[in-house]
């Protein structure tokens, strides 16, 4: 019978944050939010945590699960052994049990202008962009927003202005689309105090992300795009 | 908190619908359950459908033959005008969201890629590997970022402030502070999606997809329409139900037998085989399983191995992945263990072609609604076209008709029916009641499975409308909800529990009701369709103890009924 030790905190009670455990039956190829609605429905109707579409393409239940950050919807509890310890994202201000403050992480992503700037305007069919050019963005814009990245991330810990890998990432997407005319606008940016500089290529961010995307290595291409525009004299500060 | 549009859910047809009103010049607030990018919308995989004609062999498709191809497919239960506005529509509205990012796949000549989808005459399904919803989600709701819209994301909707015919706005829980609020607006759209969760055993759907969305206006005084049109979608993924996209067959993937056999050639034209409309599909394939030639009775195979690993990782490469972390099973190596399974509700709120309906100033869009365009089966890739059109045209009508009005606070329509949710709130939280409320979830969802799936009939049908009702009354007796304040995921399930219920009694109630065969809804004692007594309109009125059932006409136009042949 797999034991789950689920964080759990209610300002509403003052009570200290604690673990909880709860037992769950065995069921073959249960997943890890399979258990958590087992417990909701059959145990304790209190315990609160995010989820929706349950297939791994929605990012509501991203949390720590096991020694890692994850969506608790592709999880099988038998990966991760009979104990399955449960924390929320991390670097995020807790509201209660696994559900966090995601503000933060949105606004962030707000400010790197997450939307086509393209240079004239726009053709009356569609912008041509060959399979190649589309090839560019390919893994760029599998990003569901989930924040395990950003709960990952030792540099978000400890500064609240860094841009942070989901943004990041989402700015080397339209910085490569074929389709986008403000890359030197971004590149300077992204290049400013809180952006790809502050990165420290830690690798969390690659390690834990559910859609095998890499972070890590595309802010580590928007600095050598940045650097470049700078020594060529291309990159001007914008409002 | 006031608005012009009030934009109930944070999808494809809410967020468009958001977008369009704000661009007509409305203040406009999103209210959503969840954070838009989390929508239900995000899992659509396989494309949307516009007759572009970039496909090599789509080269004569027009948007009129795609009319057409959409009233055969509803079995000619849509209303043809509507179905002529979308598919005139589809071009430029796909054209709209290529500029506005959105990474379409593409052919060599750099046009936006086409594949063939189930019922269509061409290939017209434009697409973007097998994360189609997943990057129309994402394009809208960097449009909204952009536009600095109001998103008040976990906002809980509980009800339709209405007085007098007329819509005042909303009340929410705000799940952040644990508090509910009156939100006032000229104009509320819903867009809440579709409602698979009544089915929750058995359904593609998220588990945000639930049946409060269509009953709250439904409680309000506002008809449903169409409510027993259930589609199940050929393959869901055995054991979870996860869609795993037509798109596999449009690719060219096979349904295997036990035997062995590619047995669609006994159903339909060997022309046709996997890619006939998703109710012959589904109906082929229960058939094989019950007559014993399903693996385990349970399942078929979705066989995808001939295509090769390169297509499959270009174009399914989600399919793969949901493959892997859910079965352990690679498709380049491996069939797919596939069942049909629910995954669309064709009927929801009744409406108009700018989605007014017959409550002044509350409007529908998207799945919950019923314009009608897909009649009593949809076909794949009409779906996301219906939210981003319909959703467009209802954000534009009803900022353009509110602002014509003066900003008007009905103040007291909104004060009473806070104080009503805030009542029932506390009643909830200190009932003394047995029933585990999740219980009668899941029981709903198997009545819903045995009695009104794929094959209907009416002894079954009888008494799965009794266990329903039976269902009602017993959640009249549930246990307390524990007052957690802040995140009380426990009360916003349970409501949508009673949202679930209500739907499948309008489910169960026109199903036993309409003594034909149209579409998804097959009687197996009255197997023919039959135009002269039913070819209209399923409407369902709330009445306490159960929906009151009145019809109206389908709006014809220039195609006549046929029989479908594929």
């Amino acid at each position: 019978m797999p034991t789950f030790k689920v964080f759990r905190y209610n300002p509403k009670t003052g009570d200290q944050a604690y673990f909880q455990s709860y037992q769950l039956p065995e069921i073959k190829g249960m997943t890890v939010l399979e258990g958590l609605y087992y417990i909701l429905e059959n145990i304790d109707p209190t315990l609160a945590f995010r989820s929706s579409c349950r297939q791994g393409v929605c990012g509501s239940c991203a949390m720590h699960i096991g020694e890692k950050y994850r969506l608790a919807c592709e999880t099988q509890i038998v990966d991760i052994g009979n104990t399955v310890t449960i924390r929320p994202l991390a670097h995020m201000k807790i509201i209660r049990d696994l559900v966090v403050d995601l503000d933060p992480f949105f606004a962030q992503y707000e400010k790197i202008k997450p939307y086509l700037i393209p240079s004239g305007e726009p053709p009356t069919r569609e912008f041509k962009q060959s399979p190649a050019q589309r090839a560019k963005i390919d893994f760029h814009v599998d990003c569901i927003l989930c924040a395990c990245c950003y709960g990952s991330c030792p540099v978000v810990a400890t500064d609240e202005k860094y841009l942070g890998p989901h943004a990041l990432l989402k700015a080397l997407r339209y910085v490569d689309d074929s389709r986008d005319g403000a890359t030197y606008e971004r590149l300077a940016y992204l290049a400013s105090d809180f952006g790809v500089f502050r990165c420290h290529t830690i690798f969390n961010c690659q390690q834990v992300c559910p859609k095998d995307l890499d972070p890590t290595g595309a802010i580590g291409k928007l600095k050598m795009k940045a650097l470049w525009a700078k020594f060529t004299g291309k990159l001007r500060k914008t409002g | 908190m006031f608005y012009d549009v009030i934009i109930v859910g944070g999808g494809l047809a809410g967020m468009r619908a958001a977008i369009a009103a704000h661009d007509a010049g409305a203040k406009v607030g999103l209210i959503s359950k969840i954070h838009p990018v989390r929508s239900h919308s995000g899992a659509a995989q396989g494309g949307i459908n516009a007759a572009l004609a970039n496909h090599p062999q789509g080269k004569d498709d027009t948007p009129e033959r795609h009319a057409y191809d959409t009233i055969k497919g509803s079995d000619f239960l849509a209303d043809q005008d509507a179905v002529e506005i979308m598919t005139s529509a589809a071009p430029g509205i796909i054209f709209e969201f290529e500029h506005w990012g959105c990474p379409f796949s593409r052919f060599e000549d750099g046009s936006i890629a086409q594949r063939p989808f189930g019922g269509a005459g061409f290939p017209r399904t434009c697409y973007g590997a097998d994360r189609t919803g997943l990057y129309l989600l994402h394009t809208l709701f960097e449009q909204v970022v952009k536009r600095k819209i109001d998103v008040l994301y976990e906002r809980f909707v509980t009800k339709l402030a209405v007085k007098g015919g007329r819509c005042a706005g909303v009340i929410v829980m705000n799940l952040h502070s644990g508090e509910f609020q009156a939100i006032g607006g000229n104009a509320v759209i819903f867009a809440t999606g579709g409602s698979g969760r009544v089915y929750s055993v058995n359904t593609t759907n998220a588990h945000a997809s639930t049946g409060l969305g269509v009953v709250i206006p439904y409680w309000a005084g506002v008809p449903l329409e169409d409510m027993e049109f259930i589609q199940f979608h050929p393959t869901g993924l055995d054991g979870s139900s996860i869609l795993m996209t037509e798109g596999c067959r449009g690719e060219g993937g096979y349904l295997i037998n036990n035997k062995g056999e590619r047995f669609m050639k006994n159903y339909v034209s060997e022309k046709i085989m996997e890619l006939a409309p998703r109710d012959i599909t589904a109906r082929a394939m229960q058939t094989e399983i019950n007559e014993g030639r399903g693996f385990e009775d349970r399942y078929l195979h979705l066989d995808l191995r001939h295509l090769g690993a390169k297509k499959i990782m270009e174009r399914l490469p989600g399919i793969r992945e949901i493959c892997l972390n859910f079965k352990s099973i690679d498709p380049i190596k491996d069939p797919i263990p596939v069942h049909p399974a629910m995954h669309y509700t064709m009927g929801g709120i009744e409406c108009d072609k700018d989605g007014m309906t017959r409550v002044d100033g509350f409007y529908a869009a998207g799945e919950c609604a019923c314009v009608s365009v897909h009649g009593a089966n949809r076909l794949g890739g009409n779906s996301l076209l219906d939210t981003v059109v319909f959703g467009a045209r209802c954000g534009r009508h009803a900022a353009d008709r509110v602002k014509k009005m003066s900003q008007t606070v009905d103040t007291d329509t909104l004060d009473s029916a806070l104080k009503e949710e805030k009542e029932r709130y506390q009643r909830l939280c200190s009932s003394s009641g047995k029933e585990n409320p999740y219980t009668i979830k899941n029981e709903l969802s198997q009545v819903m499975m045995d009695k009104f799936g794929i094959f209907r009939n009416e002894t079954d049908m009888k008494k799965g409308l009794d266990e329903i009702k039976i269902l009602k009354e017993r959640f009249n007796h549930i246990r307390a909800i524990p007052d957690t304040g802040k995140f009380n995921y426990d009360f916003l399930w349970v409501t949508e529990i009673a949202g679930n219920i209500e739907a499948g009694l309008c489910i169960a109630t026109g199903a036993l009701a309409r003594a034909e065969s149209r579409g998804s809804h097959f009687r197996i004692d009255f197997s023919k369709r039959n135009d002269e007594q039913w070819l209209k309109h399923s409407l369902f009125t709330y009445a306490p103890d159960a929906p009151q059932l009145t019809y109206k006409a389908v709006t014809m136009g220039k195609y006549k009924p046929e029989e479908r042949k594929y």
